[in-house]
């Protein structure tokens, strides 16, 4: 089972990983700095050799409905946008999550809000974590620090959405999605054949007819209901947390950061130890489910926190919750496309922590 | 259940002429009295039933009157958000492609917030069936002004009639939707007197056919009355239909294949 | 000659009053009846059974299928 080795986008490793996985369909639409992920697939065709249906929807709204539609036919679907391609999909999402249906979604972040900027931010945290879309639902949200992680997340986002039938998102941004990497790319996967048990696949006189549907005009259904969401939202809790530690064992201080902010404070790590600060960084993968307990623990160990993120502070709330008030806990980042640097993060540091 | 029977001595299994198919369910219709949505259903399951398409069908349900489609014909269903019926059938018909996929809409579903979707869809040929329900008002939501409501309608959000100066036209989505080459079959029918139905099962058997063919897109709209809605009865509304709708919404084929 | 003649069944409980059946009756067989059934609707049923020759018109338009249609020659 060799890997193939190839120097990538972070968005074309996206498309290459997906046709490997053996996914069904992917319906997208173009929008700056993901387009490469449906031109790639366009260009691979893999209509002709693993019968994946690539198609260019007229909206963001028309490709999430595809993507309730395909997976509602127990398919492996996916679409992929960036921040204000998103926003249109939320109605979708929401109806994806009400469904119980399994998809991945590839949210390559820009600054917002609005039409915003195109180059890289970290401002869509709240809307993939906390909602986005009405109601009581969350997303399965991977944050990828890599060209690498983004095509691993692939399969492993389809593992988790058919596990859970729940939708996961990929939230990655525009400086991972846009640089190239080696990439180690696992061997051809085929399509599957057969279909869960609920799927919507013509009714056969051996079952009663399945029904997708997020709607329950009885309350005390939808109560049921919603209980039994939150019940497997305690289960991805439990079981599902995935985060990296780079230095933590003697920190003094923890930075906590994910995709493209990791890269830079694990550089940050290793400025502030050389100004002999004991610095240590957690790094989510999921951002959803957050690794609240780790947290809560080193939050123990250590004298503060730093949330660095390419926002105006979303992951940081998590962090404090997380923390529940033990020490300190401070929010940095650059907004409106700005990739912090390790220097500045280091300076902030400094000043919230250890006045200099 | 009561029954009341006409002369009890023709009534044996021999002699049978007409039942409701099996591929209704039990479950009673949720509808006004004398709306068109029951009888479009019921002809809708004979189809299925006469053409042997139960494990072969798959619908999509609006948001509107009839999004509980899926409680009253026995086949797999998928309930879509408001207007997006077409591109979730889009999906299924494309990783499905041996199945029958249809989508049943209203007209605040088609014509207003799924006008893209609608569009795109057939502009693509998908090939599916959009049957497209068109009363001239929103049912559901208590008797709102729909596109397609007709000038000088009055409706809950028209108290005064459609005024076309702030409200717009009636918008004719059959129309347009004729136009694009990659509908196939397009034709605008009603369900309110026998010789009509008899009309609109043939449209529903040929675009079957059609979707068998890979031919492209077919939309079959349907006249429809809303007692409700107008407020008035069944026999009234069926006849203020025929003389301000039908002359607004001519009944007929738009598109039809070279034969 | 051979007649055609016909015999309706009438689901009562599901039927709302509509009345659409009775306008597309040809022959006349069909009434709106004086009683109310359990949803308080004045049911269709066959008050001229008679006349009826089993054309199934009225189970046609029904808009909840609650007609059944019986037909023979005598």
């Amino acid at each position: 089972m060799e890997k193939e080795l190839r120097l990538m986008k972070g968005n074309e490793a996206v498309a290459e990983a997906a046709i490997r996985a053996g996914v069904d369909g992917y319906f997208g639409y173009p929008i700056t700095p993901q387009t490469e992920i449906i031109e790639y697939l366009m260009e691979a065709n893999p209509a002709e050799t693993t019968g994946m249906i690539v198609l260019q929807a007229e909206s963001e709204v028309a490709a999430i409905n595809m993507v309730y539609g395909g997976a509602g036919c127990g398919k492996k679907v996916m679409t992929s946008s960036s921040s204000p391609g998103i926003s249109l999909k939320q109605e979708g999402i929401s109806y994806i999550a009400g469904a119980e249906l399994p998809c991945l979604i590839v949210n390559v972040v820009r600054g917002g809000p609005g039409l915003g900027t195109i180059q890289p931010a970290q401002s869509d945290y709240f809307q993939s974590t906390k909602g986005g879309g009405h109601g009581d639902y969350h997303l399965i949200v991977l944050a990828p620090a890599s060209v690498q992680e983004m095509a691993d997340f692939v399969e492993l986002s389809f593992e988790l959405a058919f596990k859970y039938r729940n939708p996961v998102m990929m939230l990655s941004d525009g400086a991972i999605g846009q640089m190239m990497e080696k990439v180690y790319l696992k061997p051809h996967k085929a399509r599957v054949k057969t279909a869960p048990e609920w799927a919507t696949t013509g009714k056969p006189t051996t079952r009663e007819r399945n029904i997708i549907t997020s709607l329950d005009l009885d309350s005390n259904r939808q109560e049921l209901f919603n209980i039994k969401l939150l019940a497997k939202y305690d289960e991805i809790r439990e079981k599902e947390v995935r985060f990296e530690e780079f230095q933590c064992e003697d920190a003094e201080y923890l930075l906590v950061a994910y995709g493209t902010s990791a890269r830079v404070c694990q550089k940050s790590v290793q400025l502030a130890r050389e100004q002999g600060i004991k610095a240590g960084l957690l790094r989510p993968i999921t951002l959803f489910p957050f690794p609240t307990k780790r947290i809560n623990e080193l939050a123990g160990k250590v004298k503060g926190m730093l949330s660095v993120e390419m926002s105006a502070g979303q992951m940081v709330e998590d962090v404090l919750l997380s923390v529940n008030g033990k020490v300190p806990v401070y929010h940095f980042g650059r907004m409106g496309g700005i990739v912090t640097t390790p220097e500045e993060v280091v300076e902030s540091l400094k000043s919230k922590f250890i006045g200099g | 259940m009561v029954e009341f029977s006409g002369i009890k001595e023709i009534i044996k299994p021999e002699n049978l002429v007409y039942k409701k198919t099996n591929i209704m369910t039990e479950n009673i219709l949720s509808y006004c009295p004398g709306c068109g949505h029951g009888t479009t259903h019921r002809i809708l399951a004979e189809i299925i039933d006469e053409e042997g398409l139960q494990s072969e069908a798959i619908g999509v349900s609006p948001v509107g009157c009839s999004v509980f489609l899926y409680y009253y014909l026995d086949i797999d269903w998928q309930e879509a958000a408001h207007g997006r019926a077409p591109a979730v059938a889009t999906a299924i018909k494309r990783l499905q492609p041996e199945k029958f996929v249809f989508t049943y809409q209203g007209d605040g579903d088609l014509a207003a917030i799924g006008t893209a979707e609608t569009i795109h869809a057939c502009n693509r040929g998908e090939n599916i069936l959009i049957i497209f329900i068109n009363n001239g008002i929103y049912g559901m939501t208590g008797g709102q002004m729909a596109p397609t409501t007709l000038p000088g309608m009055k409706s809950s959000t028209s108290p005064y009639g459609r005024d076309v100066k702030t409200m717009g036209y009636p918008l004719k989505m059959t129309e347009i939707v004729a136009s694009l080459p990659g509908s196939y079959y397009v034709t605008r029918q009603s369900v309110h007197t026998p010789a009509n139905v008899k009309k609109t099962k043939k449209a529903i058997r040929k675009a079957v056919n059609y979707q068998k063919l890979n031919k492209g897109t077919c939309l079959i709209e349907i006249i429809s009355n809303c007692p409700s809605g107008w407020k008035m009865t069944p026999v009234q509304s069926n006849k203020w239909m025929e003389e301000n709708m039908f002359p607004y919404y001519p009944l007929g084929d738009l598109k039809t294949p070279e034969e | 000659m051979a007649k055609i003649r016909g015999s309706i069944v009438v689901n009562v409980e599901r039927c709302k009053g509509c009345e659409v059946c009775m306008v597309s009756c040809p022959t006349g067989t069909i009434a709106m009846a004086k009683e109310v059934n359990g949803k308080g609707y004045n049911y269709a049923f066959p008050a001229n059974p008679e006349l009826c020759t089993g054309c199934a018109n009225c189970a046609m338009v029904c808009p909840d299928g609650v007609i059944t249609v019986y037909k023979t020659k005598i």
